[in-house]
Protein backbone atom coordinates (compact mmCIF):
# COMPACT_ATOMS: atom_id res chain seq x y z
CA UNK A 1 0.00 0.00 0.00
CA UNK A 2 1.30 3.26 -0.70
CA UNK A 3 1.29 6.32 0.87
CA UNK A 4 -0.55 9.02 -1.04
CA UNK A 5 1.44 11.82 -2.84
CA UNK A 6 1.37 15.10 -0.81
CA UNK A 7 -0.81 16.45 -3.50
CA UNK A 8 -3.77 14.68 -2.71
CA UNK A 9 -3.35 14.02 0.87
CA UNK A 10 -3.59 18.22 1.08
CA UNK A 11 -6.89 17.56 -0.27
CA UNK A 12 -8.05 15.31 2.13
CA UNK A 13 -6.85 16.99 5.03
CA UNK A 14 -9.62 19.67 6.14
CA UNK A 15 -9.93 22.71 4.11
CA UNK A 16 -8.24 25.64 5.67
CA UNK A 17 -10.81 26.94 8.50
CA UNK A 18 -12.90 29.02 6.76
CA UNK A 19 -11.99 32.62 6.59
CA UNK A 20 -14.88 35.37 7.14
CA UNK A 21 -17.57 35.89 9.12
CA UNK A 22 -19.81 35.11 6.22
CA UNK A 23 -18.59 31.69 5.41
CA UNK A 24 -18.77 30.40 9.11
CA UNK A 25 -22.10 31.75 9.09
CA UNK A 26 -22.83 29.56 6.02
CA UNK A 27 -21.20 26.30 7.30
CA UNK A 28 -22.55 26.09 10.43
CA UNK A 29 -26.22 26.55 8.08
CA UNK A 30 -24.84 23.88 6.58
CA UNK A 31 -24.08 21.93 9.24
CA UNK A 32 -27.38 22.75 11.24
CA UNK A 33 -29.43 21.49 7.80
CA UNK A 34 -27.65 18.45 7.58
CA UNK A 35 -28.00 17.55 11.24
CA UNK A 36 -31.84 18.10 11.39
CA UNK A 37 -32.36 16.00 8.17
CA UNK A 38 -29.87 12.98 9.39
CA UNK A 39 -32.53 13.36 12.64
CA UNK A 40 -35.59 13.04 10.66
CA UNK A 41 -34.47 10.15 8.45
CA UNK A 42 -33.20 8.32 11.68
CA UNK A 43 -36.44 9.06 13.38
CA UNK A 44 -38.53 7.77 10.24
CA UNK A 45 -35.85 4.35 9.97
CA UNK A 46 -36.77 3.53 13.62
CA UNK A 47 -40.30 3.86 13.38
CA UNK A 48 -40.55 1.83 10.20
CA UNK A 49 -38.22 -0.82 11.88
CA UNK A 50 -40.92 -1.18 15.09
CA UNK A 51 -43.78 -1.39 12.59
CA UNK A 52 -41.75 -4.43 11.05
CA UNK A 53 -40.91 -6.07 13.98
CA UNK A 54 -44.70 -6.05 15.53
CA UNK A 55 -46.48 -7.33 12.40
CA UNK A 56 -43.44 -9.72 11.47
CA UNK A 57 -43.24 -11.37 15.11
CA UNK A 58 -47.35 -11.17 15.69
CA UNK A 59 -47.52 -13.18 12.07
CA UNK A 60 -44.74 -15.34 12.95
CA UNK A 61 -46.13 -15.90 16.50
CA UNK A 62 -49.85 -17.01 14.78
CA UNK A 63 -48.41 -19.26 12.22
CA UNK A 64 -46.05 -20.97 14.80
CA UNK A 65 -48.84 -21.50 17.09
CA UNK A 66 -47.13 -19.78 19.99
CA UNK A 67 -50.54 -17.50 19.87
CA UNK A 68 -54.09 -18.98 18.83
CA UNK A 69 -55.33 -17.25 15.46
CA UNK A 70 -58.36 -17.76 16.22
CA UNK A 71 -58.62 -15.11 19.06
CA UNK A 72 -55.94 -13.19 18.15
CA UNK A 73 -55.87 -13.50 14.23
CA UNK A 74 -52.81 -12.36 12.31
CA UNK A 75 -52.07 -9.71 10.04
CA UNK A 76 -52.48 -11.72 6.83
CA UNK A 77 -55.78 -12.50 7.63
CA UNK A 78 -57.03 -8.61 8.42
CA UNK A 79 -55.29 -7.70 5.18
CA UNK A 80 -57.32 -10.60 3.60
CA UNK A 81 -60.61 -9.31 5.54
CA UNK A 82 -59.78 -5.53 4.14
CA UNK A 83 -59.44 -6.57 0.83
CA UNK A 84 -62.44 -8.95 0.81
CA UNK A 85 -64.36 -6.11 2.22
CA UNK A 86 -63.16 -3.44 -0.74
CA UNK A 87 -64.11 -6.00 -3.24
CA UNK A 88 -66.61 -7.69 -2.35
CA UNK A 89 -68.38 -5.62 -0.01
CA UNK A 90 -69.40 -6.41 4.26
CA UNK A 91 -72.49 -8.65 5.66
CA UNK A 92 -74.52 -5.56 5.53
CA UNK A 93 -73.86 -3.75 1.83
CA UNK A 94 -70.65 -2.09 0.91
CA UNK A 95 -68.00 -0.98 3.16
CA UNK A 96 -67.72 2.60 1.90
CA UNK A 97 -71.74 2.88 2.78
CA UNK A 98 -70.92 1.77 6.28
CA UNK A 99 -67.75 3.97 6.51
CA UNK A 100 -70.48 6.70 5.58
CA UNK A 101 -73.09 6.34 7.90
CA UNK A 102 -70.79 6.24 10.99
CA UNK A 103 -69.08 9.13 10.02
CA UNK A 104 -72.11 11.46 9.20
CA UNK A 105 -72.92 10.24 12.80
CA UNK A 106 -69.42 11.45 14.22
CA UNK A 107 -69.34 14.44 12.65
CA UNK A 108 -72.73 15.85 13.46
CA UNK A 109 -72.29 14.57 16.77
CA UNK A 110 -68.55 16.35 16.45
CA UNK A 111 -70.25 19.71 15.50
CA UNK A 112 -72.91 19.96 17.80
CA UNK A 113 -70.97 19.28 20.57
CA UNK A 114 -68.21 21.46 20.22
CA UNK A 115 -70.61 24.48 19.27
CA UNK A 116 -72.75 23.49 22.70
CA UNK A 117 -69.50 23.11 24.33
CA UNK A 118 -67.86 26.67 22.96
CA UNK A 119 -70.91 28.82 23.71
CA UNK A 120 -71.28 27.14 27.01
CA UNK A 121 -67.84 27.36 27.95
CA UNK A 122 -67.31 31.40 27.02
CA UNK A 123 -70.71 32.07 28.69
CA UNK A 124 -69.86 30.89 32.07
CA UNK A 125 -66.13 31.27 32.01
CA UNK A 126 -67.26 35.17 31.25
CA UNK A 127 -69.61 35.05 34.33
CA UNK A 128 -68.43 34.19 37.60
CA UNK A 129 -72.14 33.78 39.10
CA UNK A 130 -73.50 31.56 36.35
CA UNK A 131 -70.37 29.67 36.65
CA UNK A 132 -70.47 28.95 40.66
CA UNK A 133 -73.90 28.09 40.15
CA UNK A 134 -73.34 25.37 37.47
CA UNK A 135 -69.73 24.17 38.98
CA UNK A 136 -71.73 21.78 40.80
CA UNK A 137 -73.79 20.26 38.36
CA UNK A 138 -71.04 20.11 35.67
CA UNK A 139 -69.09 17.97 38.53
CA UNK A 140 -71.41 15.84 38.41
CA UNK A 141 -72.55 15.33 34.90
CA UNK A 142 -68.49 14.92 34.29
CA UNK A 143 -68.73 12.58 36.98
CA UNK A 144 -71.10 10.03 35.98
CA UNK A 145 -69.73 7.38 32.82
CA UNK A 146 -71.88 9.24 29.96
CA UNK A 147 -71.63 6.27 27.74
CA UNK A 148 -74.43 4.52 30.01
CA UNK A 149 -76.67 7.93 28.87
CA UNK A 150 -76.84 5.74 25.43
CA UNK A 151 -79.37 3.21 26.40
CA UNK A 152 -81.37 6.18 27.42
CA UNK A 153 -81.12 7.62 23.88
CA UNK A 154 -81.89 4.89 21.65
CA UNK A 155 -85.17 3.87 23.89
CA UNK A 156 -85.74 7.50 23.00
CA UNK A 157 -84.61 8.18 19.70
CA UNK A 158 -84.63 4.74 17.73
CA UNK A 159 -81.84 3.05 16.55
CA UNK A 160 -81.43 5.38 13.67
CA UNK A 161 -78.99 8.48 13.38
CA UNK A 162 -80.59 10.55 16.07
CA UNK A 163 -79.68 8.12 19.41
CA UNK A 164 -75.43 7.89 18.11
CA UNK A 165 -75.31 11.66 17.03
CA UNK A 166 -76.69 12.26 20.95
CA UNK A 167 -74.32 9.80 22.61
CA UNK A 168 -71.28 11.58 20.44
CA UNK A 169 -72.68 15.27 21.79
CA UNK A 170 -72.79 14.31 24.98
CA UNK A 171 -69.21 12.87 24.47
CA UNK A 172 -67.51 15.88 22.90
CA UNK A 173 -69.75 18.36 24.86
CA UNK A 174 -67.98 18.36 28.25
CA UNK A 175 -64.13 18.08 26.96
CA UNK A 176 -64.59 21.02 24.76
CA UNK A 177 -66.66 22.86 26.97
CA UNK A 178 -63.94 22.22 29.90
CA UNK A 179 -61.10 23.74 27.45
CA UNK A 180 -63.50 26.24 26.58
CA UNK A 181 -64.41 27.57 30.11
CA UNK A 182 -60.96 27.27 31.43
CA UNK A 183 -59.52 29.29 28.40
CA UNK A 184 -61.88 32.06 28.95
CA UNK A 185 -60.68 32.26 32.68
CA UNK A 186 -57.29 32.21 32.11
CA UNK A 187 -57.84 35.24 29.52
CA UNK A 188 -55.12 38.04 30.48
CA UNK A 189 -56.76 40.38 33.16
CA UNK A 190 -54.52 43.26 32.03
CA UNK A 191 -55.61 42.68 28.03
CA UNK A 192 -59.29 42.57 29.24
CA UNK A 193 -58.96 46.13 31.33
CA UNK A 194 -56.62 47.58 28.25
CA UNK A 195 -59.08 46.51 25.82
CA UNK A 196 -62.08 48.25 28.11
CA UNK A 197 -59.78 51.40 28.38
CA UNK A 198 -59.17 51.52 24.43
CA UNK A 199 -63.18 51.45 23.56
CA UNK A 200 -64.79 48.40 23.48
CA UNK A 201 -68.31 46.79 24.70
CA UNK A 202 -68.27 43.72 26.50
CA UNK A 203 -69.04 41.81 23.35
CA UNK A 204 -66.17 43.09 21.48
CA UNK A 205 -64.19 42.12 24.91
CA UNK A 206 -65.38 38.99 23.75
CA UNK A 207 -64.87 38.32 20.27
CA UNK A 208 -61.05 40.03 20.28
CA UNK A 209 -59.87 38.50 23.79
CA UNK A 210 -61.46 35.99 24.97
CA UNK A 211 -62.09 33.81 21.62
CA UNK A 212 -59.30 34.53 20.50
CA UNK A 213 -57.05 33.42 24.28
CA UNK A 214 -59.31 30.37 24.91
CA UNK A 215 -58.83 29.29 20.95
CA UNK A 216 -55.61 26.86 21.89
CA UNK A 217 -57.35 25.52 24.56
CA UNK A 218 -60.18 24.95 22.38
CA UNK A 219 -58.25 23.60 19.56
CA UNK A 220 -56.19 21.03 21.66
CA UNK A 221 -59.79 19.77 23.31
CA UNK A 222 -60.69 19.56 19.27
CA UNK A 223 -58.14 16.93 18.74
CA UNK A 224 -59.59 14.44 21.63
CA UNK A 225 -62.92 15.41 21.63
CA UNK A 226 -63.39 13.59 17.41
CA UNK A 227 -62.31 10.67 19.02
CA UNK A 228 -64.65 10.93 21.68
CA UNK A 229 -67.48 11.52 18.94
CA UNK A 230 -66.08 8.31 17.19
CA UNK A 231 -65.99 6.13 20.13
CA UNK A 232 -69.95 7.70 20.81
CA UNK A 233 -71.11 6.85 17.66
CA UNK A 234 -69.56 3.15 17.17
CA UNK A 235 -70.80 2.47 20.99
CA UNK A 236 -74.39 3.97 20.10
CA UNK A 237 -74.30 1.57 17.10
CA UNK A 238 -73.12 -1.46 19.64
CA UNK A 239 -76.64 -0.53 21.50
CA UNK A 240 -78.55 -0.56 18.09
CA UNK A 241 -78.36 -0.18 14.94
CA UNK A 242 -78.96 -1.55 10.99
CA UNK A 243 -75.47 0.15 9.36
CA UNK A 244 -72.63 1.41 10.45
CA UNK A 245 -69.28 0.41 11.52
CA UNK A 246 -70.03 -0.15 15.19
CA UNK A 247 -72.83 -2.85 13.94
CA UNK A 248 -69.75 -4.15 12.00
CA UNK A 249 -67.84 -4.95 14.83
CA UNK A 250 -70.95 -6.02 16.58
CA UNK A 251 -71.81 -8.68 13.95
CA UNK A 252 -68.15 -9.84 13.22
CA UNK A 253 -68.21 -10.78 17.23
CA UNK A 254 -71.02 -12.59 16.93
CA UNK A 255 -69.18 -14.41 14.51
CA UNK A 256 -66.57 -15.01 15.99
CA UNK A 257 -64.49 -13.46 13.58
CA UNK A 258 -61.35 -12.04 15.36
CA UNK A 259 -59.75 -10.84 12.17
CA UNK A 260 -63.19 -8.98 11.16
CA UNK A 261 -62.69 -6.56 14.52
CA UNK A 262 -59.57 -5.77 13.98
CA UNK A 263 -59.77 -4.76 10.47
CA UNK A 264 -63.27 -2.39 10.97
CA UNK A 265 -60.97 -1.47 14.28
CA UNK A 266 -58.23 -0.42 11.46
CA UNK A 267 -61.11 1.43 9.49
CA UNK A 268 -62.15 3.55 12.45
CA UNK A 269 -58.34 4.18 13.29
CA UNK A 270 -57.64 5.54 9.86
CA UNK A 271 -60.70 8.22 9.97
CA UNK A 272 -59.23 9.23 13.21
CA UNK A 273 -55.78 9.94 12.17
CA UNK A 274 -57.36 11.80 9.13
CA UNK A 275 -59.72 13.87 11.33
CA UNK A 276 -56.44 14.62 13.47
CA UNK A 277 -54.73 15.68 10.19
CA UNK A 278 -57.31 18.55 8.94
CA UNK A 279 -57.65 19.69 12.92
CA UNK A 280 -54.01 20.17 12.79
CA UNK A 281 -53.93 21.47 9.89
CA UNK A 282 -57.28 24.09 10.81
CA UNK A 283 -54.64 24.64 14.33
CA UNK A 284 -51.67 25.87 12.33
CA UNK A 285 -53.94 28.67 10.53
CA UNK A 286 -55.61 29.65 13.00
CA UNK A 287 -52.63 30.30 15.70
CA UNK A 288 -49.97 31.30 13.32
CA UNK A 289 -49.58 34.30 15.28
CA UNK A 290 -47.87 31.89 18.09
CA UNK A 291 -43.96 32.08 18.44
CA UNK A 292 -42.62 29.06 16.73
CA UNK A 293 -40.76 26.70 19.04
CA UNK A 294 -36.82 26.90 18.13
CA UNK A 295 -34.95 23.87 18.67
CA UNK A 296 -31.36 23.54 19.64
CA UNK A 297 -30.05 21.11 17.32
CA UNK A 298 -26.52 20.57 19.39
CA UNK A 299 -23.57 20.77 17.04
CA UNK B 1 -38.82 73.46 43.38
CA UNK B 2 -40.82 74.15 45.84
CA UNK B 3 -43.46 72.07 48.53
CA UNK B 4 -46.52 72.91 48.18
CA UNK B 5 -48.37 70.75 50.47
CA UNK B 6 -48.91 68.82 53.09
CA UNK B 7 -51.41 65.93 53.62
CA UNK B 8 -55.30 67.15 54.09
CA UNK B 9 -56.86 69.73 52.34
CA UNK B 10 -57.43 69.00 48.63
CA UNK B 11 -54.65 70.93 46.50
CA UNK B 12 -56.97 72.65 43.99
CA UNK B 13 -57.74 75.60 46.08
CA UNK B 14 -54.73 77.43 45.17
CA UNK B 15 -56.27 77.44 41.65
CA UNK B 16 -58.84 80.06 39.57
CA UNK B 17 -62.43 78.58 40.20
CA UNK B 18 -62.77 79.19 36.22
CA UNK B 19 -60.82 76.28 34.67
CA UNK B 20 -61.81 72.62 35.67
CA UNK B 21 -59.21 70.34 36.99
CA UNK B 22 -58.60 67.35 34.61
CA UNK B 23 -58.73 65.18 37.05
CA UNK B 24 -60.24 65.83 40.98
CA UNK B 25 -60.49 63.39 43.83
CA UNK B 26 -61.07 64.42 46.96
CA UNK B 27 -62.05 62.76 49.88
CA UNK B 28 -61.48 59.41 48.39
CA UNK B 29 -61.44 56.15 50.46
CA UNK B 30 -61.23 52.35 48.87
CA UNK B 31 -60.85 49.09 50.24
CA UNK B 32 -60.49 45.79 48.89
CA UNK B 33 -61.28 42.45 50.00
CA UNK B 34 -58.02 39.68 50.55
CA UNK B 35 -59.27 36.09 49.75
CA UNK B 36 -59.47 35.42 53.65
CA UNK B 37 -62.72 37.88 53.82
CA UNK B 38 -60.73 41.01 55.31
CA UNK B 39 -60.92 44.53 54.31
CA UNK B 40 -58.05 46.31 53.23
CA UNK B 41 -57.58 50.08 53.41
CA UNK B 42 -56.24 51.23 50.07
CA UNK B 43 -56.84 55.27 49.97
CA UNK B 44 -58.59 56.96 52.93
CA UNK B 45 -59.72 60.43 52.60
CA UNK B 46 -57.51 60.70 49.57
CA UNK B 47 -56.98 64.33 47.54
CA UNK B 48 -55.36 65.16 43.95
CA UNK B 49 -56.08 67.66 41.56
CA UNK B 50 -54.45 67.29 38.02
CA UNK B 51 -54.49 70.93 36.04
CA UNK B 52 -55.11 70.46 32.21
CA UNK B 53 -51.78 69.25 30.45
CA UNK B 54 -50.14 68.77 33.27
CA UNK B 55 -48.10 65.62 33.86
CA UNK B 56 -47.71 64.25 37.50
CA UNK B 57 -45.80 61.47 39.14
CA UNK B 58 -47.03 59.30 41.69
CA UNK B 59 -44.43 58.15 43.89
CA UNK B 60 -44.70 55.89 47.11
CA UNK B 61 -44.18 52.83 49.43
CA UNK B 62 -44.47 49.67 47.98
CA UNK B 63 -48.02 48.18 47.74
CA UNK B 64 -49.91 51.54 48.76
CA UNK B 65 -52.10 52.27 46.57
CA UNK B 66 -50.59 53.37 43.66
CA UNK B 67 -52.36 51.54 40.78
CA UNK B 68 -55.52 52.00 42.42
CA UNK B 69 -55.43 55.70 42.00
CA UNK B 70 -55.41 54.84 38.22
CA UNK B 71 -58.10 51.79 38.78
CA UNK B 72 -60.69 55.19 40.11
CA UNK B 73 -59.93 57.33 37.43
CA UNK B 74 -60.37 54.73 34.62
CA UNK B 75 -63.26 54.22 36.12
CA UNK B 76 -62.30 50.09 36.43
CA UNK B 77 -62.81 50.75 40.24
CA UNK B 78 -65.20 52.44 41.99
CA UNK B 79 -64.73 54.71 44.84
CA UNK B 80 -66.32 53.74 48.37
CA UNK B 81 -66.50 57.16 49.44
CA UNK B 82 -65.68 60.43 47.99
CA UNK B 83 -65.89 62.35 44.24
CA UNK B 84 -64.05 61.34 41.45
CA UNK B 85 -64.26 63.50 38.31
CA UNK B 86 -62.43 63.73 35.11
CA UNK B 87 -62.63 66.59 32.60
CA UNK B 88 -65.50 67.94 35.37
CA UNK B 89 -68.06 65.00 34.49
CA UNK B 90 -68.06 62.76 37.73
CA UNK B 91 -66.64 59.13 36.35
CA UNK B 92 -69.50 56.49 35.26
CA UNK B 93 -67.78 53.80 33.95
CA UNK B 94 -64.52 53.87 31.03
CA UNK B 95 -64.25 57.85 29.90
CA UNK B 96 -63.35 57.52 25.94
CA UNK B 97 -60.93 60.77 27.02
CA UNK B 98 -59.11 58.38 28.94
CA UNK B 99 -55.83 56.63 28.01
CA UNK B 100 -54.21 53.99 30.12
CA UNK B 101 -50.40 52.36 29.38
CA UNK B 102 -50.22 49.30 31.75
CA UNK B 103 -46.87 47.99 33.22
CA UNK B 104 -47.00 44.78 31.22
CA UNK B 105 -47.11 45.18 27.26
CA UNK B 106 -51.16 43.78 27.18
CA UNK B 107 -51.02 43.55 23.79
CA UNK B 108 -52.91 41.40 21.20
CA UNK B 109 -50.72 38.49 20.59
CA UNK B 110 -53.01 37.65 17.73
CA UNK B 111 -52.68 40.87 16.03
CA UNK B 112 -50.11 42.44 13.60
CA UNK B 113 -48.56 45.26 14.93
CA UNK B 114 -51.16 47.24 12.35
CA UNK B 115 -53.97 45.50 14.29
CA UNK B 116 -53.27 46.49 18.03
CA UNK B 117 -52.78 49.81 17.18
CA UNK B 118 -55.72 50.52 15.35
CA UNK B 119 -57.74 48.09 17.74
CA UNK B 120 -59.18 51.43 19.74
CA UNK B 121 -60.40 53.41 16.78
CA UNK B 122 -61.79 50.27 15.33
CA UNK B 123 -63.45 49.74 18.94
CA UNK B 124 -65.13 53.12 18.34
CA UNK B 125 -66.66 52.97 14.79
CA UNK B 126 -63.55 54.19 12.99
CA UNK B 127 -63.94 52.59 10.06
CA UNK B 128 -61.34 49.98 8.63
CA UNK B 129 -59.37 52.16 6.42
CA UNK B 130 -59.67 55.36 8.31
CA UNK B 131 -59.01 53.21 11.34
CA UNK B 132 -55.39 51.42 9.40
CA UNK B 133 -54.43 54.55 7.66
CA UNK B 134 -54.06 56.80 11.29
CA UNK B 135 -52.18 53.44 12.97
CA UNK B 136 -49.64 53.47 10.11
CA UNK B 137 -49.25 57.09 10.69
CA UNK B 138 -48.53 56.46 14.22
CA UNK B 139 -46.58 53.35 13.28
CA UNK B 140 -44.15 55.76 11.87
CA UNK B 141 -44.58 58.11 14.61
CA UNK B 142 -42.73 55.62 17.27
CA UNK B 143 -40.08 54.56 14.62
CA UNK B 144 -41.77 50.50 13.87
CA UNK B 145 -42.65 51.53 10.08
CA UNK B 146 -40.90 47.96 8.60
CA UNK B 147 -42.76 46.21 11.48
CA UNK B 148 -46.66 47.02 10.89
CA UNK B 149 -47.31 43.44 9.90
CA UNK B 150 -45.13 41.98 12.80
CA UNK B 151 -46.80 39.63 15.78
CA UNK B 152 -45.72 41.03 18.75
CA UNK B 153 -43.71 37.48 19.83
CA UNK B 154 -41.31 38.97 16.87
CA UNK B 155 -40.79 42.57 18.65
CA UNK B 156 -38.03 43.43 21.16
CA UNK B 157 -39.54 44.66 24.67
CA UNK B 158 -38.92 48.07 23.94
CA UNK B 159 -40.51 48.13 20.31
CA UNK B 160 -43.63 46.61 21.72
CA UNK B 161 -43.58 49.22 24.83
CA UNK B 162 -43.73 51.48 21.77
CA UNK B 163 -46.46 49.59 20.05
CA UNK B 164 -48.75 49.80 23.42
CA UNK B 165 -47.84 53.71 23.22
CA UNK B 166 -49.04 54.29 19.70
CA UNK B 167 -51.69 52.28 20.93
CA UNK B 168 -52.85 54.61 23.17
CA UNK B 169 -51.88 57.72 21.60
CA UNK B 170 -53.96 57.10 18.72
CA UNK B 171 -56.64 57.61 20.36
CA UNK B 172 -55.98 61.35 21.54
CA UNK B 173 -56.50 60.71 25.12
CA UNK B 174 -56.68 63.96 27.13
CA UNK B 175 -56.12 62.64 30.49
CA UNK B 176 -53.06 60.07 29.91
CA UNK B 177 -52.69 57.24 32.77
CA UNK B 178 -49.18 55.04 33.11
CA UNK B 179 -48.48 52.74 35.73
CA UNK B 180 -44.94 51.81 35.57
CA UNK B 181 -44.95 51.63 32.44
CA UNK B 182 -40.95 51.08 31.46
CA UNK B 183 -40.59 49.18 35.03
CA UNK B 184 -39.97 46.37 32.90
CA UNK B 185 -37.31 47.79 30.28
CA UNK B 186 -33.54 47.54 30.89
CA UNK B 187 -31.60 50.82 31.17
CA UNK B 188 -30.56 51.97 27.92
CA UNK B 189 -34.29 51.25 26.53
CA UNK B 190 -35.98 52.92 29.33
CA UNK B 191 -34.43 56.11 28.75
CA UNK B 192 -35.26 56.59 25.25
CA UNK B 193 -38.69 55.34 25.68
CA UNK B 194 -38.88 58.36 28.31
CA UNK B 195 -37.77 60.91 25.51
CA UNK B 196 -39.95 59.31 23.34
CA UNK B 197 -43.34 60.18 25.96
CA UNK B 198 -41.49 63.35 26.74
CA UNK B 199 -41.69 64.23 23.17
CA UNK B 200 -45.13 62.69 22.71
CA UNK B 201 -46.91 64.02 25.12
CA UNK B 202 -45.91 67.58 24.18
CA UNK B 203 -47.67 67.30 20.93
CA UNK B 204 -50.79 65.84 22.84
CA UNK B 205 -50.74 67.98 25.21
CA UNK B 206 -52.58 65.72 27.92
CA UNK B 207 -52.71 65.49 31.17
CA UNK B 208 -50.22 62.77 33.16
CA UNK B 209 -50.59 60.88 35.76
CA UNK B 210 -47.51 58.53 36.00
CA UNK B 211 -46.99 56.00 38.77
CA UNK B 212 -43.64 54.65 39.47
CA UNK B 213 -41.25 53.64 41.98
CA UNK B 214 -38.53 55.05 40.33
CA UNK B 215 -38.08 58.60 42.25
CA UNK B 216 -35.29 59.46 39.37
CA UNK B 217 -37.79 58.63 36.74
CA UNK B 218 -40.14 60.80 38.32
CA UNK B 219 -37.93 63.77 38.73
CA UNK B 220 -36.99 63.81 35.48
CA UNK B 221 -40.22 63.52 33.85
CA UNK B 222 -43.31 65.18 35.78
CA UNK B 223 -44.41 68.96 36.75
CA UNK B 224 -44.77 67.70 39.91
CA UNK B 225 -44.36 64.42 42.28
CA UNK B 226 -46.36 63.40 44.81
CA UNK B 227 -45.86 61.48 47.47
CA UNK B 228 -48.14 59.24 48.98
CA UNK B 229 -47.99 57.86 52.31
CA UNK B 230 -48.67 53.83 53.65
CA UNK B 231 -51.41 52.43 53.27
CA UNK B 232 -54.16 53.51 53.43
CA UNK B 233 -52.39 56.00 51.44
CA UNK B 234 -52.96 59.91 51.32
CA UNK B 235 -50.88 62.57 49.75
CA UNK B 236 -48.05 63.22 51.67
CA UNK B 237 -46.55 66.18 50.37
CA UNK B 238 -46.28 67.54 46.57
CA UNK B 239 -43.30 68.88 44.75
CA UNK B 240 -43.22 71.29 41.70
CA UNK B 241 -40.43 70.55 39.82
CA UNK B 242 -39.50 73.61 37.65
CA UNK B 243 -36.45 71.96 35.73
CA UNK B 244 -36.94 73.84 31.88
CA UNK B 245 -38.10 71.40 29.63
CA UNK B 246 -37.74 69.92 26.81
CA UNK B 247 -35.42 67.44 28.67
CA UNK B 248 -33.20 64.86 27.75
CA UNK B 249 -33.29 61.94 30.16
CA UNK B 250 -29.78 60.88 29.40
CA UNK B 251 -28.21 64.58 30.95
CA UNK B 252 -30.76 65.34 33.44
CA UNK B 253 -29.50 62.62 35.65
CA UNK B 254 -26.17 64.35 36.01
CA UNK B 255 -27.73 68.13 36.63
CA UNK B 256 -26.88 69.19 40.48
CA UNK B 257 -30.42 70.63 40.68
CA UNK B 258 -32.07 67.55 39.93
CA UNK B 259 -29.87 65.44 41.87
CA UNK B 260 -31.25 67.90 45.07
CA UNK B 261 -34.29 67.10 44.17
CA UNK B 262 -34.04 63.55 44.40
CA UNK B 263 -32.24 64.02 47.29
CA UNK B 264 -35.18 66.28 49.07
CA UNK B 265 -37.94 64.39 47.81
CA UNK B 266 -36.51 60.68 48.88
CA UNK B 267 -35.68 62.27 52.41
CA UNK B 268 -39.68 62.86 52.38
CA UNK B 269 -40.04 59.36 50.76
CA UNK B 270 -37.80 57.63 52.87
CA UNK B 271 -40.33 56.96 56.19
CA UNK B 272 -42.74 56.08 54.36
CA UNK B 273 -41.15 53.43 52.46
CA UNK B 274 -40.08 52.03 55.72
CA UNK B 275 -43.28 52.28 57.59
CA UNK B 276 -44.79 50.29 54.27
CA UNK B 277 -42.35 47.54 54.10
CA UNK B 278 -43.08 46.83 57.79
CA UNK B 279 -46.72 47.70 57.89
CA UNK B 280 -47.03 45.19 54.80
CA UNK B 281 -47.86 42.31 55.78
CA UNK B 282 -49.03 41.21 52.34
CA UNK B 283 -46.99 41.62 49.65
CA UNK B 284 -49.57 43.45 46.70
CA UNK B 285 -48.11 45.22 43.77
CA UNK B 286 -44.64 44.28 42.02
CA UNK B 287 -42.78 47.43 43.49
CA UNK B 288 -39.31 46.44 44.32
CA UNK B 289 -37.46 47.90 47.24
CA UNK B 290 -36.31 51.75 47.00
CA UNK B 291 -32.63 52.74 47.18
CA UNK B 292 -32.09 56.38 47.89
CA UNK B 293 -30.38 57.49 44.84
CA UNK B 294 -27.89 60.49 45.71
Amino acid sequence: MTIGNPATRSATVPAAAPATAAERLDDARRRAARKRRQRSNSILLVRVLIFVVFTAGWEAAARAGWIDPFFFSMPSAIVARLVDWFSNGTSQGSLMLQVWVTLRETVFGFLIGSVLGIVCGIVLGRNRYLADVFSIYIKVANSIPRIVLGSIFVIAFGIGIGSKVALAVVMVFFVVFTNAFQGAREADKALIEKTQILGASKWQVTTSVIVPSAMSWILASLHVSFGFALVGAVVGEFLGAREGLGLLVVTEQGLFHADGVFAAMIVLAVIALTADALLTGLEKRLLKWRPPVSHDIGT
Amino acid sequence: MTREQTAGAPLSIARPATQPAAIEMSGVDRSFQIPDGTLVQTLSNFNLSVAPGEFVAIVGPTGCGKSTTLNLITGLARPDAGRVKVLGRPVDGIDPDVGFVFQVDALFPWRSVLGNVSAGLRYRGVSKKEANEAALDWIAKVGLKRFANHYPHQLSGGMRKRVALAQTFISQPKILLMDEPFSSLDVQTRTFMQDELLNLWSSLGASVVFVTHDLEEAVALADRVVVLTARPATVKSSYRIDLPRPRVMGEIRYDARFMDMCRTIWADLKDEAQAGMDGSTLSAGSDTAFTPNS
